[in-house]
């Protein structure tokens, strides 16, 4: 019997049946799983974007908010809308040597990037656009930090700033999830007069009659690294290599509209 | 005798023989998801689950496994248990598995669970296999949670994201203790764990390799 148990043909037929049994309980719990993580994750992604364009309530129906959002493709040279399937992944196109650039210079360390990126474009009650919010990520001290970047409809005010994916250090760079912090950002202004990228995270608390302020964001005590990591990968996804010719368009498009309002921009 | 001996294979694991303050195992993951309690509790369950589920299947099939695989055939089960927590909690407690991230995967490599399968369901029967195995998971339960209110209260000023010393960016007296969000202060934990525990039950104190003798050598030899 032990000669039995140790014999070659018994050792493939347990390795066999143990495999079988195992990939069995593996692939169905994967299978009959897919679509609540699936669902899960969408609903994450929404939920970050209300989050970022400052919509988000607690308890709300994230879905049916989700209606009034429109997801548009933007191609990043010319800042034109393009026409993308359904079921474009931009994270998945940064790595398609096709689909994808090498970004040089990199400050925010992201090294391709997709040469089409979604946006969604919030619409109030009237259908008047009321939120721009632009995908951004770029490294921080450990990890890629992703997020969203929410733009009041002149393409300049900052609405809000949101992270859904990253791993800095929790307390310290991990503050960068923290409201109070992510409420600094809000009526920053990207842009100068002159139309050139102006907003900093600085070291330290941003003094309300310091000059600049408007494009001045208070940094991260503890977390000098990750602070300027969000200052790197904003500075680069609303600069030329970013969303900024698409923008301009934007910010024409606005005040062709509103001739009258003479708000300096 | 076997009721009492259950109790023995449940209990002991717990104070007397825990896996991490004894056998100093499975100390990777503690230091790793004990920043808050959520994350915590969440780890335990898993560990708990997948111990006494590995422990039973491998003590199952234990008299059919050839000597030169069984390694192999315990890491499968243990694998394929630990996929499909996985594969729950993304599904179910997706906040929870974002923030494991790759420790509900790392579970495979505890080495308390690959060392239980081994050193005791290799040799005992399911159920009283499946009970050491809940018994120590339980054991490394304690010494998580010990390790993750210490950190989350410390640290963040709360307790399972309830607020009980309010921090002073929010506006509170509490200056958060930064050190307890670092992998380190789990170490730190885990030693005062160890400690306390050996000041308890002084058995556990483990004996001297060697004696120090006194210095004989007097300063006039310089």
């Amino acid at each position: 019997m032990a000669a039995h148990k140790e014999s070659i043909g018994n050792v493939l037929r347990v390795s066999f049946l143990v495999c079988l049994v195992c990939a069995v309980v593996v692939s169905t719990a994967s299978v009959a799983l897919r679509p609540a993580q699936h669902d899960n994750r969408m609903l994450y992604r929404q939920v970050n974007i209300l989050q970022a364009a400052g919509m988000y309530e607690r308890g709300m129906d994230v879905r049916a908010a989700f209606e009034a959002i429109e997801r548009r493709f933007v191609d990043i040279d010319t800042g034109e809308y393009v026409e993308m399937p359904d079921e474009y992944d931009q994270r998945r196109a940064a790595r398609d040597p096709g689909l994808s650039r090498t970004v040089s210079p990199d400050p925010a360390g992201i090294r391709r990037q997709a040469r089409v990126a979604e946006v969604f474009l919030a619409r109030d009650e009237d259908g008047n656009l009321s939120r721009i919010i632009l995908p951004v990520h770029g490294y921080g001290l450990w990890s890629t930090m992703y997020g969203f970047l929410a733009l009041e409809p002149d393409a300049n005010t900052v609405a809000g700033i949101g992270f859904f994916d990253h791993a800095e250090t929790p307390g310290l760079g991990g503050e960068i999830d923290n409201p109070r912090w992510q409420q600094n950002w809000q009526g920053k202004r990207l842009f100068d007069d002159d139309g050139e990228v102006a907003i900093r995270v600085v070291k330290g608390t941003v003094a309300d009659d310091a000059p600049d302020q408007e494009h001045r964001v208070d940094g991260l005590s503890g977390a000098t690294i990750t602070a300027n990591g969000v200052n790197h990968l904003v500075r680069f996804w609303v600069g030329e290599a970013g969303f900024r010719p698409y923008l301009e368009r934007i910010r024409d498009e606005y005040r062709g509209d509103d001739a009258a309002d003479t708000r300096a921009l | 005798m076997a009721e009492a001996k259950v109790k023995d294979v449940l209990f002991r694991p717990i104070f007397n023989d825990n896996p991490i303050a004894l056998q100093i195992l499975g100390i990777c993951s503690a230091l790793a998801i004990t920043t808050t309690m959520q994350t915590t509790l969440t780890m335990c369950l898993a560990v708990i689950f997948v111990m006494t589920l590995s422990n039973f299947f491998i003590s199952a099939i234990r008299t059919h496994v050839p000597a030169n695989i069984r390694i192999i055939v315990q890491m499968t089960i243990i694998t394929s248990l630990v996929i499909v927590v996985d594969q729950f909690l993304q599904a179910y407690a997706y906040d929870i598995s974002r923030q494991l991230s790759v420790f509900v995967g790392l579970i495979i490599t505890n080495c308390i669970i690959l060392g239980r399968a081994e050193a005791f369901a290799m040799s005992n029967p399911p159920m009283l296999s499946a009970v050491d195995g809940f018994g120590n998971a339980l054991g490394y339960s304690i010494v998580l949670v010990f390790v993750g209110i210490c950190r989350e209260l410390f640290g963040s000023g709360t307790l399972m994201g309830v607020e009980i010393l309010r921090p002073i960016t929010e506006g509170g007296w509490y200056y958060t203790n930064g050190l307890m969000l670092l992998p380190p202060s789990a170490f730190f934990l885990i030693g005062a764990f160890i400690w306390m525990l050996r000041a308890w039950k002084t058995e556990q104190v483990e004996e001297q390799p060697f004696e120090i003798a006194p210095n004989t050598r007097t300063s006039e030899a310089f």
